[in-house]
């Protein structure tokens, strides 16, 4: 059950987060009234398509959103307490020790004028004021750790003598260094090649077991979430269109759009004749978004009432879903099989 | 490093090489004769020619470089055809009073660049933003020598100071001439220093804006690193890439500018020889100034060179 309430057993929990973009012209908002739970030492994927506000999502976490972007409601609640009741100084106690986040980008994202040490050595400074042997010491061990081949040449070498997927690995390093309770992934594998994503996959399963973490991965591929999560959140548009556990998303998914998304992967099993179903239309721009269901311009089930927003429901199974197909109040065809394509 | 430093002089071998042959060449197109000059206007004819027998100016030109290329080589950089002292000797008098100049006025503008350029750009379009990138501007459209005269004017003499402003009567708190005491350097390298500043600082602040977004930045962030760790320590290290190019041409225009801020604060340094020199077509002197301030300028471009390879570990300079 994703939604225990109990917060003991979450290590993390969003209510209502909204977080919005103040341009000159318009007010955009990137997450708008996001809630969900991270079960302690569980995974949880949030997937959608580019501009569905998952990074921003995670950005918001650790409140590292930058201008003109500002978080302006809701709640995350970090083993009990509200992040963003957090001053400044206390968040940054939190980012890197007890949070840690790693990025799309393994290329840019390591500082190029700085060795790999020196880098994962400022880790141990900030949060355990370590000096320097010591922290090349821990160093070392999180590079050993993290599988990097010859840690000590390694170690003294500047990013731009690394592979991508070893600097995806010296990211995770920093990211792990201080033994986070929640790792917060971007998209970690989406820059890289498919051989090494597989790898850097397994990596951050391996560590996550060894190291009794929690984590959040965010990605659009949806091969990467039934490989490595627990629960799933489909977004779209800044909103969560669907919550379940990954075994539901796969076999039994609610939303049409988590169904279109399914659809559009090549079956593994069977051969398909002609082109691949896709999602009819475009993700709407932010700032023209529709006033009902999000999803309505390119749902091929759409009916009068989906001009009404509607509420993400919690289903007897435990999971959720923001669809009028499963309320009292839908009007449209009563014979409605969400899943037909999938399952013909 | 060693090789890569031993590879860089020798390469600045033909450069000075090209300098020497450049002046060499401007100084016998330009019209006037030196020895017409030295003799006065109304010399005989027979004396004139004498002189430039004897200053070797009816030689060919490749014999005359020759000659001079020579002494060059041994340290000897001919007479001056006005005064007759040894240009040598000339210079090294001069020389460090324009070394000093420029490089204090360099520290300046290094200095102020930098703090206005990283405050601009941490509080981008803010008011102090704003402000300085104004004042950026009008530093870099200034003349510099006639920021020197108004410099004079108020600091020096303490003229046309503004009566409203309170507590403040006499504001001759500096020398307007000459070098050496602390009352004479800081107005000449205010005057040189300004537009520098205002040049780094412009550079320093679209630099950090750059930098400020890389996806490192954000790395630092989530590591818990404090704001000033990561403006100081990751943004500015990588900022200051594209600055220190601008800083080793800068001194280029810093030793030009030398020339002008010399003769209004009449500062007796390189700048203030070589324009007594050009206006009396006393061309072994501008020979030796230019050759000299090239040499500054190779060296100067060395050490950025140098500076860039510590700052910006992906270059390899082998």
């Amino acid at each position: 059950m994703p939604n225990t309430n109990k917060s003991e057993e979450n290590i993390l929990e969003i209510n209502n987060l909204q977080t919005t973009f103040f341009t000159e012209e318009s007010e955009v908002k990137a997450v708008d009234g996001v809630s969900f739970t991270i079960p302690k030492g569980k995974t949880v994927g949030v997937v959608g398509e580019s501009g569905s506000g998952k990074s921003i999502t995670s950005l918001s976490i650790l409140r590292l959103v930058d201008k003109p972007g500002k978080i302006v409601g809701g709640e995350i609640k970090f083993k009990g307490e509200n992040l963003l009741d957090k001053s400044e100084t206390e968040m940054r106690k939190i980012r890197g020790k007890e949070i840690s986040m790693i990025f799309q980008e393994p290329m840019t994202s390591l500082n190029p004028t700085y060795t790999v040490g020196q880098q994962i050595n400022e880790a141990f400074k900030i949060h355990e004021g370590l000096g320097k042997t010591s922290a090349r010491k821990r160093s070392l061990e999180m590079l050993k750790l993290v599988g990097i081949p010859s840690p000590e040449k390694r170690i003294d070498q500047y990013p731009h003598e690394l592979s991508g997927g070893m600097r995806q690995r010296v990211m995770i390093a920093i990211a792990l260094a201080c033994n986070p309770e929640l790792l917060i992934a971007d998209e970690p594998t989406t820059a890289l090649d498919v051989t090494i994503q597989a790898q850097i996959l397994e990596l951050i399963k391996d560590l996550q077991q060894k190291l009794h973490m929690s984590v959040l991965l965010i990605t659009h591929d949806l091969g990467v979430v039934a490989e490595t999560c627990d629960y799933v959140a489909v977004m779209y548009c800044g909103k969560i269109v669907e919550f379940a556990d990954v075994k539901s998303i796969f076999n039994n998914p609610q939303h049409p759009y988590t169904v279109g998304l399914l659809s559009s992967l090549p079956p593994h099993d069977r051969d398909i004749e002609g082109d691949l179903p896709v999602i009819p239309g475009a993700v709407p721009s932010p700032d023209e978004l529709p006033v009902g269901c999000r999803f309505a311009p390119r749902c091929a089930h759409a009916s009068d009432i989906c001009n009404t927003l509607p509420n993400l429901v919690t289903n007897e199974n435990g999971n959720q879903v923001r669809c009028w197909i499963y309320s009292d109040k839908w009007d449209g065809n009563p014979e409605v099989e969400v899943n037909a394509e999938r399952t013909t | 490093m060693f090789t890569y430093v031993l590879r860089r002089i020798l390469q600045t071998i033909p450069v000075l090489i090209g300098v020497t042959l450049l002046v060499f060449s401007l100084m016998h197109l330009i019209p006037g004769d030196p020895a017409q000059i030295m003799a006065g206007e109304s010399a005989p004819k027979e004396q004139v020619e004498n002189i430039r027998e004897r200053l070797g100016l009816n030689d060919p030109y490749p014999v005359q470089y020759w000659n001079y290329i020579s002494g060059v080589l041994q340290g000897d950089l001919g007479n001056s055809v006005r005064t007759g002292r040894d240009v040598t000797n000339e210079i090294g008098v001069r020389f460090w009073v324009t070394v000093e100049l420029a490089f204090y006025s360099m520290i300046l503008s290094i200095f102020l660049g930098l703090i206005a350029g990283i405050v601009s750009a941490t509080r981008q379009y803010s008011f102090s933003d704003v402000t300085l990138m104004i004042v950026a501007l009008f530093g870099l459209s200034m003349p510099n020598f006639w920021l020197g005269l108004m410099l004079i004017q108020w600091f020096a003499i303490g003229m046309d100071v503004p009566s409203w402003i309170p507590f403040i009567e006499n504001t001759a708190w500096f020398k307007p001439s000459g070098w050496g005491s602390f009352e004479q350097i800081v107005l000449p390298v205010i005057t040189l220093g300004t537009g520098g500043a205002a040049i780094i600082a412009r550079m320093t602040r679209s630099s950090m804006l750059e930098v400020i977004d890389q996806d490192y930045i954000r790395t630092a962030r989530a590591k818990g690193a404090k704001e000033r760790v990561v403006v100081y320590r990751h943004a500015l290290k990588n900022a200051l890439i594209p600055v220190v190019t601008v800083v080793g041409l800068q001194f280029g225009a810093l030793l030009g500018g030398t020339v002008l801020t010399e003769t209004v604060f009449a500062i007796n340094g390189m700048g203030k020889l070589v324009i007594d020199a050009i206006q009396a077509r006393d061309f072994p002197i501008v020979q030796g100034t230019v050759l000299v301030a090239a040499l500054l300028f190779v060296l100067v471009n060395l050490l950025v060179d140098i500076t860039y390879r510590y700052l910006n570990k992906r270059i390899d300079l082998n």
